[in-house]
């Protein structure tokens, strides 16, 4: 298998055993990226000098001896990560020239555990988004078939490791945003308990929500990344100090004795007969590995949506206030101190961001407060006891990742569509439930040339990351969907 | 200082509102240090410049200040506490929200007991105090004269942003001036001996605003308030309550309405000047801060907290006059200065005699410090030997002119002054027939003042007592030489 074809794990093997060096994975992988990126368009900036430097640091622990978890792995950042050095723009033209002078906690872990940095990946400006199509800093097309969208908001970090230019994507879910492009992009994306990856250095859009997890093309992968970002870190205070399990070493290949619970709530029939078709051979595929399928209700469920639009918008208003102008980023001089912050956020933030502030703005005014923000969190409390209630029959729930395979761009022209998309995954979010997207199948769309992937979503009990990617583990290795297909890119190895 | 006019038909009510920056390392969310002053923007870090993906993380220490100020004031601390940002924009502001509290202070009620000059002990109650954070400083340029007005560019510091900051917020329950200055050196001293803050109004790690207003005595209801802002000492906050409640009453004398508004003192005019009048409510947006999980106060932490708490100003005081017998002045003049207070302590305690304690303390040893700028605890006197001198004092061994020299010799670093009197035999001389010795030899050899003395000069005794303690290198008992010399003078 060509080198950047390699998953993570087997990259670390060899990068460990010295019959592979990290600088020959990453010139391997820059090349690559040179090749694709004009139809991809993966990444807002590619981070040569750096990519070769860590790559050399590397080989030279190795050479001395250190075994490291992910050695030489090439890694996509979401650029609403920092890493110091870089340009971080949270795909945002008001921070289109900013440069971190630090790195974020988790970034750092995967640099410690080998990881090569080879890019900061295109993004929905400030993570609001599911479709990539909300960057100010450029386009990002699907791999599976450029004229439909990666997903979003993490669509740079999807469309990255989907077509080869690395092989570990982080990605930042707040709604939705890891596992809705892995779904869209063939992928393995994983959201784990909120609060168990440190968000120390991730650009906040909500900061009770938002959570970095992994993009991979293995569940092994999402793994090995997860076991290096995970745990406590004294720069957030929202980080759980609580022991990780190592969850690589321990993946399972049958479900044995796990109840898996089906959400009455979520009938797969209304999204269409393919997709029905797809979601009753995954729950059946489920079964033959041993689980146990059992009926479970979400009552709640249906305010998803309707609940985090009025939470991530109201800690949003507040998080971006401080791209005033005043320290960093852009500005644009006006007569005054008001002027002048009027005119940088109206010339700096693209319309859904201007929304969200004016949406959540509103929910937190005196007058509403208690209409809308108090009555959101009432409800956020009500869809998590819904999921307790649950999993008091279950281990584990299986649903849909996303409502549709890929769409094209433009396709979802008015904010509410959009927000539809994120209708499986908000739930758990607003929860803080470890989940995940692992690929289902495929199905062609209406009009479309090409089969897209699916993904089946798995939800676990806070706190059991291991049993969820087990299980995801499990799923994936005797399915083997991911491999069905390959990305349509021209100059991809094998490409049709 | 102006006079209040027609005292006896209008009373003032005035609430207090404190900002005291708590005395810790580092700041409140981050590791910088805190610490006053330092060039502009050099104690700052990713945190407290609201760099993109930097996150807040509690200091406990201010949280213990907080429980510890709390306690002190008898307020309830309760078993669940959170913060909460308060939204609004301003340059100095780095978040442009300010991580605060808003419904579930660290610290609910409390009351703060202080005395006037005269004795008479009052009482505000507290409202709350809750933490947050402080402020960056903006400088602005170009104007001549550092106003915001005719500026053409502004320079902002970060150093202070996200100093921890305790706000303090009174009842109306201060009823003049003097009341307002008793209340806020009671806060002041009690803040300073928790070790909470430093509480320098000169360095703004304290910094206060009145509300003010007036009403006909004896009527329950309140008048229109207005907020007295930029005072910059308690003589400026003395002046500046006396000044606005004048206002205020020749405004109702002559018919006119307060207006509720915020108005700046003048320390130079000495009076107080719009600054804006009722703002459009400002609406804050106040939530639950997202980046901070809600603090459980633990009750075994405000009880090793309590327990760590020291004698408090207040309880001293009533200490020193009731106990002790000291007056008001002597007492605040110790109770104000905890290292003399606790040296003040450990004399009496080991001489037993709270009476010439503190005359030696406040007076010999305190004129002793002023004169060496050096303060008595870090002098060579420890509080042994001053026992010790009271003691030989007591026990008539020395007189008080021997004391005097001896204080002075122990400030310079003699030690013992037990042991200077026995090595050099200064132990006072009340032998009667030693003395008498010393007096017939004085008396012959002043033959003139003896006639002087009885033909009626009587105050040439005094000069025949000198020599006599003259003549005993001053160890003789003064109140024996003046006894026998008159017995002789007049026998």
């Amino acid at each position: 298998m060509e080198i950047i074809e390699r998953s993570a794990a087997q990259i670390a093997r060899e990068v460990n055993a010295r019959t592979l060096s990290a600088c020959d994975v990453t010139d391997a992988v820059l090349a690559h990226v040179e090749a694709v990126e004009g139809d991809v368009g993966s990444y807002v900036s590619v981070l040569h000098d750096q990519a070769r430097a860590a790559a050399a640091r590397v080989d030279e622990r190795v050479k001395n001896g250190e075994t490291l978890p992910l050695a030489g792995v090439p890694l996509a950042v979401k650029d609403n990560m920092c890493l110091v050095g870089t340009r971080t723009t949270a795909g945002s033209k008001i921070l289109e020239n900013w440069h971190a002078p630090y790195t974020a906690t988790a970034v750092q872990r995967l640099l410690d555990a080998g990881c090569v940095p080879i890019g900061k990946a295109n993004m929905d400006e400030f993570a609001m988004g599911s479709s990539c199509e909300n960057s100010a800093l450029g386009v990002t097309k699907n791999p599976y078939d450029l004229s439909r969208v990666p997903g979003g908001s993490s669509g740079g970090s999807a469309a990255a490791v989907a077509a080869f230019e690395a092989a570990i994507g982080m990605g930042s879910d707040t709604g939705g945003s890891i596992r809705e492009p892995a779904a869209f992009c063939n992928l393995v994306g994983f959201k784990p308990t909120y609060g168990r990856i440190s968000r120390y250095g991730l650009i906040a859009f909500a900061s009770s929500l938002d959570q970095i997890g992994p993009l991979t093309r293995t569940v092994e992968d999402a793994a090995l990344a997860y076991d290096a970002m995970a745990g406590k870190d004294p720069m957030d205070a929202t980080s759980i100090d609580r022991a990780i399990e190592p969850t690589a070493t321990t993946l399972r290949t049958d479900l044995t004795g796990v109840k898996i619970g089906i959400v009455k709530q979520f009938d797969t029939r209304e999204l269409g007969d393919d997709i029905d078709h797809l979601y009753d051979k995954a729950y059946h595929d489920l079964q033959a590995l041993g689980a146990e399928l059992v009926d479970i209700e979400l009552p709640t469920a249906d305010y998803g949506l309707a609940t985090y639009y009025l939470i991530a918008p109201a800690e949003c208003s507040s998080n971006l206030a401080r791209f005033d102008g005043v320290r960093y980023g852009m500005r644009v001089e006006g007569a005054d101190v008001h002027e002048m912050y009027e005119k940088t956020r109206a010339a700096g933030f693209g319309p859904e961001v201007k929304r969200r502030i004016l949406i959540g703005t509103y929910a937190l005014s005196s007058g509403y407060y208690d209409a809308y923000y108090v009555r959101a969190q009432k409800a956020r409390t009500l869809i998590a006891r819904d999921f307790e209630a649950a999993f008091a029959q279950c281990d584990l729930i299986a649903c849909p990742a996303a409502s549709s395979p890929a769409f094209q761009f433009n396709a979802k022209s008015d904010p509410y569509s959009m927000y539809l998309m994120d209708y499986y995954t908000i739930p758990m979010s607003l929860a803080g439930l470890p989940a995940l997207s692992v690929p289902c199948g495929w199905v062609t769309p209406a009009g479309g040339s090409s089969p897209m992937p699916m993904g089946l979503q798995l939800t676990a009990p806070l706190f059991k990351e291991r049993e969820l990617l087990s299980a995801a583990h499990a799923y994936e290795n005797m399915t083997k969907h991911a491999s069905a297909y390959r990305p349509s890119l021209e100059r991809t190895p094998g490409g049709r | 200082m102006a006079e209040t006019s027609k005292p006896s038909t209008y009373e003032a009510v005035i609430g207090i509102e404190c900002h005291v920056e708590l005395k810790t390392e580092s700041k409140m969310f981050c590791g910088c240090p805190n610490a006053f002053g330092g060039e502009p923007n050099t104690k700052v870090c990713p945190v407290c410049l609201a760099l993109p993906g930097a996150l807040p993380v509690p200091n406990k220490a201010a949280i213990e200040h907080m429980i510890a100020a709390g306690l002190a004031f008898g307020a309830e601390v309760p078993a669940f506490s959170k913060f909460d940002r308060k939204n609004y924009f301003y340059p100095d502001m780095p978040k442009d929200y300010q991580i605060s509290q808003y419904d579930m202070p660290l610290t609910q009620g409390g009351v703060v007991r202080y005395w006037l000059e005269d004795g008479t002990m009052k009482e505000c109650r507290l409202t709350r105090i809750h933490l947050e954070e402080d402020t960056g400083k903006s400088t602005h340029a170009g104007s001549g004269d550092g106003r915001i007005a005719g500026s053409t560019y502004s320079l902002v510091d970060f150093n202070r942003a996200g100093v921890p900051l305790m706000e303090c917020v009174s009842e109306p329950d201060i009823r003049s001036a003097d009341e307002a200055v008793g209340y806020l050196e009671a806060l002041r001293r009690t803040l300073q001996q928790l070790g909470v803050s430093d509480v320098k109004m000169e360095e703004g790690s304290l910094r206060c605003d009145a509300n003010v207003s007036i009403r006909p005595v004896g009527s329950t209801e309140f008048g229109t308030k207005t907020e007295i802002k930029n005072m910059n000492s308690f003589r400026s906050v003395h002046r500046a309550i006396e000044s606005e409640i004048e206002r205020q009453i020749a405004l109702v004398e002559k018919g006119e309405r307060v207006v509720q508004e915020t108005r700046g003192w003048d320390e130079v005019r000495g009076t107080t000047h719009s600054m804006r009048s009722k703002e459009q409510a400002h609406d804050y947006r106040y939530f639950p801060d997202p980046d901070l999980v809600p603090m459980e106060i633990a009750r075994e932490l405000v009880e090793k907290v309590r327990a760590a708490l020291p004698e408090l100003p207040l309880s001293r005081f009533e200490r020193y006059t009731t106990r002790f017998g000291l007056d008001v002045k002597q007492a605040t003049q110790l109770v104000d200065n905890l290292p003399l207070a606790q040296f003040f302590d450990a004399v009496v305690a080991a001489s037993e005699n709270p009476k010439q304690a503190t005359n030696f303390v406040l007076g010999d040893l305190s004129r002793l410090a002023n004169e060496h700028g050096k303060p008595v605890h870090e002098s060579a006197v420890i509080p042994a030997h001053l026992a010790e001198l009271i003691a030989l004092v007591e026990a008539k061994t020395i007189n008080s002119k021997i004391a005097k020299e001896l204080i002075e010799r122990m400030w310079r670093g003699d030690g013992s002054p037990k042991a200077i009197v026995e090595r050099e035999g200064l132990a006072q001389t009340s032998d009667p027939a030693a003395i008498e010795k010393f007096i017939d030899d004085v008396l012959a050899a002043n033959e003139k003042s003896v006639t002087d003395y009885r033909a009626g000069k009587t105050n040439v005794m005094g000069f025949l007592v000198g020599q006599v303690m003259k003549a005993s290198k001053g160890k003789a008992d003064p109140a024996l030489v003046n006894g026998l010399m008159k017995q002789k003078l007049e026998g």
